[in-house]
């Protein structure tokens, strides 16, 4: 790697574990101030190296430069004096000495430093956008440049909600702590939750630039993965939705073409996929299978696996089918019901599938439009090329328009054969 | 919407009307997927097959085994839906594959709630 690309990308690794480390140390309340610090050793960083060339161990360095910074701090500050250790103020070398040895920035301190936070974002006081912004900045190190392109904002917009997210913290003193069971169960779902949302984020927002939307997923993938290298929250549903992503994210290089247009399923190259993801997946899934535990996660993850086989089967779409059935009994979702149906029209026929999706009244959907389209796509023409319009009609990105007018030159060239009998 | 409890039943007792495990799996796979028609339309609000254990517990305390009625058709399960009146929760009920064997039946039944004055 050049150095113009080492530095930021080593500045995006390293942030997110020096500010864990420290707000870990100084409390939720001043998560502020770890990220000062860490900002300012960023900054000192550039300056120094600017001059005398990288150093050989360029984290170490960081981190040496950041607890320096930290115990600065502390000795100036304040707070300090009033609420961490008065008792000690009188000795200053001891002082020194105790920080240094506190602020422990040793791999095993920096992954549980995360997991803690983790959990004191994923607060269910915090609304879910500012845990999602929160989980970037904070967990992942994401400027508030990048964060506003990935969520097609501008910066004020974000600046405010994590500044509000951040004044929420402080108020209600929310701890960055693992919670106890039985607590531990619905905060984990609410942890889970945020990082599909953030793996979502990457994966289906048809806008927005396409690195960062990789890293989203990426790094939605890493947050889970701290989760299951920890033994008590390695349940599961966690293995399972690690699982989903893995199996989602085989195919990230596969979907996008070169101009940043997205390629459909059918469309895709397969020998792009990416089988080690797939691999992952699988092993994933297996370790998801312990215990009774039949989750949400379990059963996208059972959907997501048979994607990964690109080969029609019976057995592939009935069992996509299955997963759909259980998945709608224990949450409806608009999507799912969706793809519910075209499962059943590849196990029981467009024509059964078509009476089953008029049951549903999804109107104000586009994407009902296009599942309609798409079973009428072979048993009458214009029927789905009224759909497929009025899909294109409905979308709200030109990204989608561009989707769907795909689906309608595909009609234009299937009409010969299809007259013809 | 009000909501309706679908009661199934069939003959759980006579040996030669139980199914191979292979029809089992099938007949499964039938009802999932009517229930999944079912959830699909998010008018799906709970409910479940049932073992073929059970027990009956009669006025003095006289427990017998068997989840049987006094007739050949047992309950073997139950779901909770959602519907708009008593044609809708019916023309949902009659899709239930178990109505495909002689004999079975599904019963609709409103449930009234504590608010519900009607």
């Amino acid at each position: 790697m050049e150095n113009g690309e080492l530095i930021p990308h080593l500045f995006r690794m390293e942030y997110r574990k020096i500010v864990s480390v420290l707000a870990k140390y100084f409390g939720s309340p001043h998560i502020d101030l770890a990220e000062d610090i860490a900002s300012e050793t960023f900054l000192t960083a550039t300056q120094t190296w600017g001059i005398n060339g990288i150093p050989v161990n360029p984290a170490g360095w960081l981190y040496a430069v950041a607890r320096n910074k930290a115990i600065n701090q502390l000795k100036r500050n304040a707070f300090f004096e009033q609420s961490i250790a008065p008792e000690i103020k009188s000795t200053q070398s001891l002082f020194t000495s105790m920080v240094e040895s506190d602020i422990d920035l040793s791999p095993g301190n920096i992954n549980d430093s995360q997991l803690q936070m983790i959990f004191c974002i994923c607060h269910p006081s915090l609304p879910r956008e500012a845990q999602v912004g929160l989980a970037l900045r904070i967990l992942c190190g994401f400027g508030i440049d990048e964060i506003a392109t990935a969520f097609l904002t501008n910066r004020e917009t974000i600046n405010k909600r994590l500044q509000r997210a951040k004044q929420k913290l402080r108020e209600l003193e929310i701890a960055i702590a693992l919670p106890q069971e039985p607590e531990m169960e619905e905060r984990l779902d609410q942890v889970l939750t945020t990082i599909y949302l953030l793996f979502n984020e990457g994966y289906y927002s048809v806008s927005g630039q396409q690195p960062i939307r990789r890293e989203l997923c990426f790094e939605a993938m890493r947050l889970c993965y701290l989760l299951i290298e920890n033994q008590q929250t390695n349940k599961p549903r966690v293995n399972a939705l690690l699982s989903l992503m893995c199996f989602h994210a085989s195919r990230l290089d596969a979907r996008t073409a070169e101009n940043g247009e997205l390629i459909l399923y059918d469309d895709q190259d397969q020998s792009l996929w990416n089988s080690d993801l797939v691999s992952k997946g699988a092993y994933f899934l297996n370790q998801a299978a312990s215990g009774s535990d039949l989750s949400a996660y379990h059963l996208q993850a059972g959907i997501a696996y048979w994607h990964t086989q690109k080969k029609d089967t019976a057995e592939k779409w009935e069992n996509i089918l299955q997963f759909y059935n259980l998945l709608l009994q224990l949450e409806y979702s608009p999507i799912a019901a969706m793809n519910r149906t075209y499962a059943l029209s590849k196990v029981h026929g467009k024509e059964f599938a078509i009476k089953e999706a008029e049951k549903l009244r999804l109107e104000e959907n586009h994407f009902y439009y296009i599942l309609l389209g798409e079973l009428y796509t072979g048993i009458n023409n214009s029927s789905a090329r009224v759909y497929f319009e009025k899909a294109r009609e409905l979308a709200n990105t030109s990204a989608e328009k561009q989707i769907i007018g795909v689906k309608l030159d595909k009609l234009d060239q299937a009409r010969p054969y299809n007259n013809s009998g | 919407m009000e909501e309706y409890l679908l009661l199934m039943r069939l003959d759980l007792l006579t040996k030669e009307a139980q199914p191979s495990p292979e029809q089992l799996q099938e007949y499964m796979k039938q009802y999932h997927d009517w229930v999944g028609g079912i959830a699909a339309q998010n008018k799906f609000n709970g409910g479940t097959g049932l073992s073929t254990e059970g027990k009956v517990i009669k006025t003095n305390n006289v427990i017998t085994d068997g989840p049987f009625a006094e007739i050949k058709e047992s309950i073997a399960g139950f779901i909770s839906i959602k519907a708009k009146d008593f044609d809708e929760a019916v023309a949902l009920a009659s899709a239930c594959p178990i109505l495909q064997g002689a004999g079975n039946s599904v019963e609709v039944r409103k449930v009234v709630s504590v608010h519900n004055k009607n």
